[in-house]
């Protein structure tokens, strides 16, 4: 056994709230060896960021260590003080965060900024300093460093700026780093690249790793070991194949049937007794339409540009039948948004038609198709249920303001006798409807997000992202809820995700799209066992499977 | 340089799109004095015995008889070449009224401006960095004072504490004392003309006029400046990078100054540019206690005298001044913050 790097022991951590103190870890141990990768998943909520915060001393001034030790190389990090504390961070163990561009000074050349980190712990002159910045830039493999030294993180990408943080949380060689959702909210295949990054710079500099993530599939591919917690306690430290294979706590149970995986079903998702209600929904024959139907959707070569730029979406075509269920997917600039967007009527194609049921739609403007008596026969589905939600209506509000503003609704026993029956469709509790949406939980406001959507009965519902901010167990239930709605009232939907496994399982055909055009498309399932193009494949690839049996013992 | 010439060129096209604007001003401006009450002819009479005739000659004589619409296609040809009239009051062009006391306004506003920014600015820092401390109190207990006393109040007491009991001021009375005689004008800022000349003496006694009115302009400024200072560096400080700086051990000089007052600044040149442009124009209480002979002063003698020219002239000027501090803060601010760039 080697010498351990970092030990947690008995770790409490608790924050003072209005409502006073809020323990979010509770008797946290854990140990990391050095160069070793430990993946640390949980849902939101469940102490994994402060757990390590509460190791690289990053707490906010609300929360403190109330008991236990965090000993880095035998010292107690939690006492030191000063300037031992600065030698540690950067120097031992440094980190990097969940929102890369947020997490660089937005003023400050990314140069400057890694020869900042460089300059704190050693005596070397600026010109060195900046040298040292381009080599780490050429560490992680940023193109062109010498310009790029110059440029702001505004200037860069996401994956881009994630890689500059990288190169400052290694720029002194810390024996141990803590990723804190490195990837969260990058592309799948810039996620990969990233990650793979990541995973070979610690394996050369020997340096360990702490991976924080909810994402099983993630730690599972790049950890030997994983730790799994909830609600403030590590329930769980297993490798990940006895993860998958045999979980042992409740929770690990329920959190590695949620994630989805490449032969997943939704009703897979949730654990073997929730899963009975929803088999007699699934059983039902699907509602096929009489041969002959018009489409219920029809497209012809859409296109927008934005300011006489390249185009955002070119030549876009498809046709969607009553209840279908179409996938749109692609990395984030491929037009995804945008085509959602216009046939949702939000914004104006500049060319191109859109018909829905028979008539055209594409060329009634935007901003007056609010009065079109089709507008409630095609409604959205947003994806931050917490920015897309107005903060001062309630979740009643929020449900009846279509049925008022659409259906023409007074206020009345009617109205909230629908409002009631749409709550009860999406499974919302009806005693949370006078509560406002700070008061809810991420999964209820989605509920509130898709009441909404579906209060005026609509045909066509265009989902942008719906589960993307949502844990692994809400997005299943969401999931669930989604794909019931589908079969019960005959609601087409349109997916848009760059969570390919998601598409898999919700869509019956998948559409494809890079810089905006079509790049393949068809039968979801053929679509993704057998891609046509390399781009796909490429997408495809990217996705951090959960590898079960002969793979996986064979990477072993 | 083609990023210096591209800002040049923005900068341009910035001011010329404010000219509607401008006109505007001028037209409402010169609307307003007419529906004010007060007859100018009346005013100017020779005497309150001057006869019917002697008033109606005069109101031939400054074009008064004509109809509104004439008399403004008669003002906006004069402005149009450069010409905002004569000022009954002083005899003078209203032009050259305005150019000799602009420098006084400019002057003890920029200085007013400096010592509150100076001040302004650590005390928010302070504050932001202490939220809630005694600090924190303190500094927003000096905004509230410093708010709610009028300007003339406070430059009362200063007068009454600094020259009257301390002596340590010399006598409110102006720019210069009556025994400095005026420096050639170059600037018109006469404690820079005194530099010009080398006179340290001269330089010395203006500096000591200056100071008690701007201190007195700075008090009521200071509080808005400090309260934004205070309110976006805790935002700062409380930001994504201002962690990432201390996960790595930057020292926290640093960490304060570089990552998070270099961003939290950003908000408050704005605000400075606002509170510049509105201390211009506002500040005739503190020229009139220290009777300092600036334009704002001048605006209010003639609108009490129904004087329509220097009245006009002088919201010309304030709106033209307003526009370039606009578009200086627009270029400080895109020089500041690489994410923006003015147009």
């Amino acid at each position: 056994m080697s010498e351990k790097l970092l030990s947690i022991d008995d770790l409490h951590v608790a924050f003072s709230t209005r409502r006073g103190m809020v323990e979010a870890v509770r008797g946290v141990t854990l140990s990391v060896e050095a160069g070793e990768m430990l993946g640390l998943v949980g849902e939101s909520g469940s102490g994994k960021s402060v757990t390590g915060f509460a190791t690289t001393r990053l707490l906010d001034a609300a929360g403190r260590v109330t008991g236990g030790k965090i000993l880095f190389r035998g010292q107690d990090v939690t006492k030191l003080r000063g300037d031992d504390l600065r030698h540690l961070q950067g120097a031992a163990m440094s980190m990097i965060f969940q929102n890369p561009r947020a997490a660089l000074n937005p003023i400050r050349a990314i140069g400057l900024q890694i020869a900042d980190a460089i300059l704190t712990h050693k005596r070397i002159s600026k010109e060195a300093a900046r040298a040292e910045a381009l080599d780490l830039l050429r560490a992680v493999q940023i193109r062109d460093p010498e310009t790029r030294v110059n440029a702001y993180p505004h200037e860069l990408s996401g994956g881009m700026c994630q890689r500059v943080m990288i190169a400052i949380a290694i720029s002194c060689n810390p024996a141990l780093l803590i990723a804190d959702e490195p990837t969260t909210g990058l592309d799948v295949t810039t996620q990969k690249v990233v990650m793979d990054l990541l995973a070979d710079i610690a394996a050369a500099r020997g340096m360990a790793t702490v991976l924080i993530t909810h994402d099983l599939g993630l730690a599972a591919r790049y950890c030997r070991r994983i730790a799994v917690m909830e609600r403030g306690r590590i329930v769980e430290e297993a490798s990940p194949r006895t993860l998958f294979s045999a979980p042992q706590h409740a929770y690990t149970k329920r959190l590695v049937a949620a994630s989805p995986t490449a032969t997943s079903r939704i009703g897979d998702l949730v654990t073997e007794e929730e899963r009975e209600n929803y088999a007699a929904v699934i059983s039902r024959p699907r509602h096929e339409p009489a041969y002959g139907t018009p489409p219920l959707l029809e497209v012809r070569k859409l296109a927008k540009r934005f300011d006489q730029g390249a185009a955002a979406v070119a030549d876009f075509s498809m046709t969607m039948a009553g209840g279908e269920g179409v996938g749109l997917v692609g990395e984030s600039g491929s037009g995804k948004s945008t085509t959602s967007r216009m046939i949702c009527r939000l914004i104006d194609p500049s060319e191109g038609d859109i018909v829905f049921d028979g008539q055209s739609i594409g060329h009634v403007a935007a901003r007056d198709f609010h009065r079109s008596p089709l507008r409630k026969d095609i409604q959205m589905v947003f994806q931050d249920p917490n920015e897309s939600l107005n903060p001062r209506f309630t979740a009643f509000d929020c449900i009846a303001h279509p049925l008022m503003r659409l259906d023409g609704m007074r206020a009345g026993d009617a109205l909230r006798q629908r409002v009631e029956e749409c709550a009860e469709r999406v499974g919302l509790p009806l005693d949370l409807l006078p509560r406002f949406p700070h008061q809810l939980s991420g999964g209820q406001k989605a509920r509130v997000g898709i009441a909404r959507a579906i209060a005026c009965r609509p045909r066509l519902l265009v989902l942008d992202e719906p589960t993307a901010a949502l844990d692994v167990s809400v997005q299943a239930v969401v999931l669930q809820l989604l794909d019931r709605l589908r079969r019960e009232n005959d609601i087409a939907l349109l997916f848009v995700s760059h969570d390919l496994n998601v598409v898999r399982m919700l869509c019956d055909r998948t559409i494809v799209l890079r810089n905006g055009g079509i790049v393949e498309q068809g039968e979801s399932r053929a679509l993704f066992d057998n891609p046509k193009t390399d781009y796909t494949r490429k997408l495809v690839e990217a996705i951090p499977h959960i590898e079960t049996g002969p793979a996986l013992a064979a990477g072993l | 340089m083609t990023g210096l010439a591209a800002t040049m060129v923005r900068a341009g096209r910035r001011l010329l799109s404010s000219l509607p604007a401008l006109f505007g001003v001028l037209v409402f401006t010169f609307l307003l004095m007419r529906v004010l009450p007060g007859d100018p002819a009346v005013f100017f009479a020779s005497g309150p015995n001057a006869g019917k005739e002697e008033i109606e000659q005069i109101r031939k004589q400054m074009g008064l008889d004509k109809s509104v619409p004439e008399q403004l296609v008669f003002y906006l040809s004069d402005i149009g070449r450069g010409n905002l009239g004569r000022s009954m009051m002083t005899g003078q062009p209203v032009l050259k009224d305005l150019r000799e006391r602009l420098p006084a306004s400019l002057e003890l506003t920029f200085t007013a401006l400096l010592i509150a920014l100076i001040a302004a600015v650590p005390l928010g820092v302070v504050a932001a960095l202490r939220p809630g401390s005694i600090v924190d109190h303190g500094v927003r207990l000096f905004c509230a004072l410093g708010v709610c006393v009028p300007t003339f109040v406070s430059g009362l007491l200063l007068i009454y504490v600094f020259y009257y009991l301390l002596g340590l001021a010399p006598d409110p009375t102006g720019r210069i004392d009556v025994f400095t005689s005026q420096p050639p004008q170059r600037t018109g800022f006469l404690s820079i003309d005194f530099l010009l000349v080398g006179d340290v003496e001269g330089w010395w006694a203006a500096c000591k006029q200056l100071i008690l009115p701007a201190v007195s302009m700075a008090l009521f400024v200071i509080a808005p400046l400090a309260r934004i200072t205070r309110a976006s560096m805790l935002v700062s400080l409380g930001s994504d990078f201002v962690r990432t700086a201390r996960s790595v051990g930057l020292s926290w000089r640093k960490v304060v100054v570089t990552y998070a007052l270099r961003n939290a600044i950003l908000p408050v040149i704005t605000i400075a540019g606002i509170v510049f442009s509105t201390m211009l124009g506002a500040n005739v209480l503190v020229e009139k206690v220290f009777s300092w002979p600036g334009v704002a002063s001048y605006a209010l003698d003639a609108l009490l005298s129904s004087d329509y020219a220097p009245v006009q002239g002088f919201v010309l000027l304030m709106a033209s001044v307003f526009v370039l501090v606009n578009l200086l803060v627009d270029i400080c601010y895109g020089i500041a913050d690489p994410r923006v760039s003015i147009g």
